[in-house]
Order: C-alpha cells, then structure tokens, then sequence
C-alpha cells in the first residue's frame, strides 16, 4: 500500500485539479498559473540534469523549449489549422496525435541539444556557458529570420489544436496535457538519474578523468544527458505554445533561459525534489509580484522619499528576483535542498516513496 | 584457424610496450620505454620524481595518445582509443592522489566501475525492462560481493570523503577491480600511508594478485614495498629506462643508486 501512496497521491491531486477546473472553481488565471507552474516544473528539472547532475554549465535552456514550441507549434497547425491550407488530419484524431506532435517537437529539440553537446566534449564550464548562449542567440536569430511561420512577428494559429479537442469534450485539455508531461517528466529523469547508467552523468560531474578512465563513455552519456534535457525542454515549450496560442522567437530569449537557471539554482544543484519545489515556489513568486499593489506596498518607504517615482510592477519584478537569488546565493549557496532529495530532510517520507 | 587465433592471443603478453616514447612541447618525458607483462606476474615501475612513471601509465590506460611507439593489452592495439574502451579490453587503474567520485555512495562508486558493461541504454533504464533488471542485478551482486571480500560492506552507503585515508586507498583498487580488469595499474598505493598501513597493504596487494587473477603492474616509492612484492622491477629516469632486473638485482644496480642518491662526481 505504501508503495503507491505517492503515485496515488499525485493521482488524486491531478483529479482533483482537473475537476476544479472543469467545473469553474478556480477561474481561468489560476488555470494558467498552475499550468505555468507545470511547464516550469519541466524547465527547472531538464536543466537540472545538465547543470545540476552533470555540473557543466549552460544558459541557453531555453533554446530547446523554442525549437520544441515552434516545431509541434508548426506540426499541430499542419495537422489542424487552417493557416496552411486545409487540415491534413481529421480534428477527431486530435487526442491522439496532438501528445505525438508535442514529443516530435521534443524529438527535434533533442536533435538541436547535439550543438552544445557535441562541443561539450572539449569545453567545459564558463566556454560552454558560452557557447549555450550562442546557441540560444542562433536559434532565436534564425526563427525569426523564417518568414514562412512569421519571423519576429511570431506564429499563431495553434488555438484550432486545442479547439478541436474542446469539440471532443469541454473540459481543461491543456491542464490535462501539461499535468501528464509534468508527469512524465520527473518519472523519466528520475528513472535515468536512478539507474547506474545515469549515475555515470553524475561520475561525470565529480570527477569527469576518473569516469572516462574508470570504464564511463562520457561523450555518449553527454550526448544522451543533453538529448534528454533538451528533449524535454521541448515538450514543455510545445505545451506553453498550445496554451498561450501565439509563439514569437523573442519570448525563448536570454531571459527565458536564466528563470529556469534561477529555478535550479534556488532549488538546489542535483535535487530533483529541490527543482520542483523552486519551480513551484518561482513561479507564484513571478505572479505575486505581478501585483502593482503588492509592489506599491514594498516599495513605499522609496516612494515617500521620491514621491515622483511610480514603480510599475512588471519592471520591479526583475529587481526583485534576481535580488531573491543574490540573497540565497549569500545565506544559502548550495540552495534551498543542497544536492539532497526530501527523503533526505524528512527521513519519514522513505516510508513512502524511494527517492534515490 | 579459430584454434590458431586463440592460442596466439594467450601467448601473446598481457601487455607489451614498444618503442613508446611521449613528447609534451619540447620536453621528452618518456622516451623509447619497453616492457612485456607476462599474466600473473607482479611487476614494478620505480624511479625519482618527476621520471615520468606516471606518464607511462597515462599513456597506458589511454589517457594520452603516444608520440611514437606502440602499446598492446592481450596482443590488440590500444592506438586511438578512448580510455573507457582500454577499461573494456581489461585495464584499470588507480590514481596517485586518489580520484573516487567523492559525492556517491560507496557501493555507487564500486557499481559505475562496471559502466562499460551494461548493455542496456537509455529506454531499458527509463522503462525498467526485464533486461535492465537483470542486468542491474547482476552489477549491483558484484559490488556486493567485491564490497564484501574487502571488508568495505559496513561503509555501503557512506560517502567515499569521509572515510579515513586508508579505506579510501583500498576502496580505490576494489574500484579498479570491480571492472574486472586483467592488468591492474597501481599509482603509488602506499602514498601517503605509514609504515603499519603500508605493511597491510602488501598484505592485501599480494592477495590480491592470488584471489582476482590478474596481472599487476605498480608504481611504488616504498622500496621495501617494491623488493617484497614484485618479481621483476624497472627503472626509469628522466624518461629513459635505466635498469631492469629482479629486485635484487636493483638493488645493487650502481646506475639505480646515482639516479637516486646522485653521482660522487657533480
């Protein structure tokens, strides 16, 4: 009984979202937090595993979510749009092809994490960081010099996706889609961390020589560790394409790719639970200070001495979080769980469920 | 022809080295080294500091590609190949300041030693096939087992940084064995121990070479390490070899003796 409690749990948590949000008890904003809540979830734990259990370091995460978003973006309006001509697929086969589309844009994703991996093999941290930032700039520069799927004025059109499976039932589809990706997710790192061929992402981290001499093929378990990092980078990228119905090259920027490193940092190097609990933690942060009144409020002693100054809360937020990660970088460097999972901090929670 | 084949590969040494010579920039820190290593015997690398001895077994394990000169483990050549593919044709190695994965269990250390050996990839690790499990099995009973033999299964789940210097020592060589190795390169095992430690280490080395099978090959500045254990002992300085012999033999070696104490005449 024991065994399943988590997977129950996390069950009886899905429902339950699920059924509030079909029958309106938590209103279309709140939906869209708990989704962003969900797609972070995803950023924080993929890159994790490339900067968190591998120890390289890269800041160009969100390269892979734009070319996951763009290609199943692209796939889903060829399947159901009407923006290139007519449907190739009949709207009915929609829930099955549209979770295909989303791990074909993460199959790609995949394919354009070889750009860092591969250099990967020679560098390492400060020039791979910068090599991710390039990255990052050439998929941004190139999508949006492709006019055919609007260039800098972005690409739209994925909303006749989700349409069409409100036609199947009326309900929360793309709640459902990005619970079970969420999901998926962390199972599947948590299965590729846990074994001992994923272990060998971790030798490569503590000590790459000894791993390359001691048996571990680390350019292969770059290759795969970047590959399904980036693979399910862009699944969440599809996922946030299908939920705000509109893409453009410039929200997958530099920007992008640093809120999921601060979610990896403030959670904790190599601690899965530690990625989700800061991705959670984040991502309410991001909403509660969009709040102007909240923001009035903290910044009212400055006020009172600049009457003048009328700080609006979209820019106050970027003062506000990376001020929140030079405060945790100063009282707590390794982040709130350190490498550690919560089985780790509350031994009782091993009862339940093996984390390591 | 099948027969042929085998019967040359036993014959052929376990290691022989030819002509191996490594060049960095404008310095020759291994200069035309020979050696064949015949299985079972222990054999011995000594010479000053900064000799070059732990090139040779840089260049050995595959770390370094050679200048010039040919390596062979069991008669096939080690040209061109990664390291990790040198650990499969049955090298492995320690390290003279010890290189455990620090932030890893102990019984994790001794499994990833056994890396190249799981035939299983990404999609039997992430559905848990019977073939995963299988195999996982087989990974974790040896580490068991080899946790066992040498007196480490109390330290299973510790981490390798918070043992004392001694079990990490001894760690590290149950790891090199774990891969189940045919060569066993030794860096200086007994740096760094005293004289008691040292003593149950040759104790353990020598059982070692008894109880797993394999051909050893050290690097050790204890001479009296050296003199108990090995059969035949080379001595190299600045990169050339300057003598070889039985222990005794090297011992009396007056090339051996001004390479170590110096010439009467500077």
């Amino acid at each position: 009984m024991t065994k399943y409690s988590l997977n129950i749990l996390i069950a009886v948590f899905a429902i339950l979202l699920l059924s509030m949000a079909h029958f309106r008890f938590i209103d279309s904003y709140i939906q869209i937090v708990v989704m962003t809540i969900g797609i972070n979830i995803m950023m924080a734990t993929s890159l994790n595993l490339v900067n968190g259990n591998m120890g390289e370091f890269t800041c160009g995460h969100a390269a892979f979510m734009c070319v996951g978003a763009y290609v199943s973006s692209v796939l889903s309006v060829f399947c159901f749009g009407s923006k290139f001509g007519d449907p190739l697929l009949p709207a009915a086969s929609v829930l099955i092809v549209f979770p295909i589309i989303l791990l074909i844009g993460g199959g790609v994703a995949a394919v354009s994490s070889l750009l860092v991996s591969v250099p990967s093999f020679k560098t390492r941290d400060d020039y791979l960081a910068i090599i991710s930032i390039a990255v990052n700039y050439m998929i941004i520069s190139a999508l949006e010099n492709m006019d055919f799927i609007g260039g800098s004025r972005g690409f739209q059109g994925m909303k006749d996706t989700v349409w069409a499976m409100v036609d199947i039932f009326d309900g929360p589809w793309m709640m459902f889609w990005v619970i079970n990706f969420t999901i998926l997710t962390v199972w599947v790192i948590r299965r590729f961390i846990s074994s001992t061929y994923g272990k060998g992402v971790n030798a490569i981290c503590q000590d790459e020589v000894a791993a390359e001499i001691m048996s571990v093929n680390t350019n292969k378990i770059k290759i795969i560790n970047f590959m399904v990092a980036a693979g399910l980078a862009g699944c969440a990228g599809g996922l946030y394409a299908h939920i705000i119905g509109y893409v453009n090259p410039q929200s997958f920027n530099i920007l992008k790719s640093t809120e999921a490193l601060v979610m990896v940092y403030l959670g904790g190097m190599g601690s899965l639970s530690g990625a989700i609990i800061s991705a959670v933690i984040f991502t309410m942060l991001l909403e509660v200070l969009r709040s102007q009144a909240i923001i009035d409020g903290l910044m009212s002693p400055f006020t009172l001495v600049f009457p003048d100054w009328e700080p609006s809360a979209g820019v106050i937020k970027w003062v506000m979080i990376p001020l929140l990660l030079v405060v945790v970088m100063q009282f707590r460097p390794e982040g709130i769980m350190g490498n550690r999972e919560l089985g780790d901090i509350f031994p009782w929670l091993k009862k339940f469920y093996r984390f390591k | 022809m099948m027969a042929k084949t085998q019967t040359q590969t036993e014959a052929a040494p376990i290691l022989e080295i030819r002509g191996l010579t490594q060049q960095f920039g404008g310095l020759r820190a291994v200069s035309d080294f020979n050696v064949k290593l015949r299985t079972g015997e222990m054999t011995g690398l000594i010479g000053p500091n900064g000799a070059g001895k732990t090139t040779v077994f840089n260049l050995t394990s595959g770390f370094y590609q050679p200048s010039e000169g040919e390596i062979l483990v069991c008669g096939k050549k080690t040209a061109g190949k990664k390291p990790h593919q040198v650990t499969s044709m049955g090298v492995a190695r320690t390290f003279q300041n010890i290189r455990l994965w620090n932030d890893m269990s102990v019984l994790d250390n001794i499994r990833l030693a056994q890396h190249y050996q799981l035939d299983y990839g990404f999609f039997h690790a992430i559905a848990r096939s019977k073939h995963y499990k299988a195999r996982e099995k087989a990974v974790e009973d040896k580490a068991h087992e080899l946790l066992e033999v040498f007196g480490l299964h109390d330290y299973a789940n510790e981490l390798p940084k918070n043992l004392p210097y001694g079990t990490q020592r001894k760690l590290e060589i149950a790891r090199a064995l774990s891969s189940q190795p045919k060569l066993l390169l030794l860096d200086e095992p007994a740096a760094g121990l005293n004289s008691a430690d040292a003593k149950e280490l040759i104790r353990l080395i020598r059982w070692i070479h008894g109880h797993f099978d394999v051909t050893i090959w050290m690097i050790e500045h204890h001479m009296d390490v050296m003199m108990e254990l090995c059969t035949y002992i080379k001595v190299i300085d600045f990169g050339e070899t300057i003598a070889e012999g039985t222990p005794d033999e090297i011992r009396n070696h007056p090339a051996v003796i001004s390479a170590y104490l110096g010439d009467d005449n500077i």
